[in-house]
């Protein structure tokens, strides 16, 4: 997996490439809370380049989503294909999260 | 790095047996191949895309993490059967195994969707259309059977 981060009208954008597993998503925590610890609130993760998402990846946006949110802060997903809404539908983490259909949606939600 | 890997054709089946390092970098690669191999069946394309590489990857990630307890000493063994009608994956580690009924649980209930863990079986049992443990010859094994869907 790689991802890249970028800041879009005040968001922190991050892209996913590959998939989100056990063996690397204490990668994509740590980068997320450091753009926290600089002050980031308002985060957006694109899934439009994810393959698969492990149960590890899952822990993860959940994990994320708290600290986001006991920082005052608001996370959404945009981007999923129909495997990962299907994913998320399965483990009712699309009740948990803010899913939007395209990074646009997502960035005008906020 | 794989320790050893072995393809081979057994009448209509293909046979992969793979021991691999105890590491959770090798997934990838073992999911990689196990795909490949039911996408020359032309098993469907959920199927290569969410039920394969997901409850894989999590039988994987069992073997390596809670059944060898991160030794990196240890090895995991793989043994998949695919052919035209079920792919038919064992995931053997050298713990001591696990009662897979009571380690079962729904993390969709409201006292557990928030819960960062508890989602790993429960996947392999949505995703695969049978899930078993036992003490095989060799270790703990996970068997994990996806009928081919076209």
């Amino acid at each position: 997996m790689s991802f890249s981060i970028k800041k879009q009208d005040g968001v922190v954008v991050v892209e996913v490439d590959g998939q989100l597993i056990v063996g690397n998503r204490q990668e994509l925590k740590q980068k997320m809370l450091e753009e926290l610890e600089k002050g980031g609130r308002k985060f957006l993760i694109d899934f439009a380049k994810t393959g698969y998402i492990d149960s590890s990846g899952l822990g993860v946006l959940v994990s994320l989503s708290k600290k986001i949110r006991e920082a005052g802060g608001e996370l959404r997903l945009a981007n999923l294909n129909d495997d990962l809404k299907t994913l998320f539908e399965l483990t009712k983490l699309d009740t948990l999260f803010q899913i939007a259909e395209t990074r646009e949606r997502a960035l005008q939600s906020f | 790095m794989t320790l050893s890997a072995q393809a081979r054709t057994s009448g209509a089946s293909r046979v992969l047996e793979l021991r691999i390092r105890n590491d959770v970098n090798e997934i990838e690669g073992v999911v990689d191949l196990v795909r490949r191999e039911c996408e020359a069946l032309q098993y469907g394309r959920r199927q290569l895309m969410l039920n394969v590489p997901v409850a894989l990857t999590e039988a994987l990630s069992n073997a390596i993490l809670r059944g060898n307890g991160e030794d990196p000493t240890k090895s995991v063994r793989v043994h998949a059967r695919v052919d035209a009608l079920a792919l038919v994956v064992e995931v053997i580690d050298e713990g001591a195994g696990f009662d897979l009924a009571a380690c079962l649980c729904d993390p969709t209930t409201p006292d557990r969707l928030n819960g960062e863990d508890g989602r790993g079986l429960f996947l392999m049992q949505k995703l695969m259309d049978r899930v078993e443990r036992f003490d095989g010859r060799t270790g703990n094994t996970v068997r994990l059977t996806l009928r081919r869907e076209s």
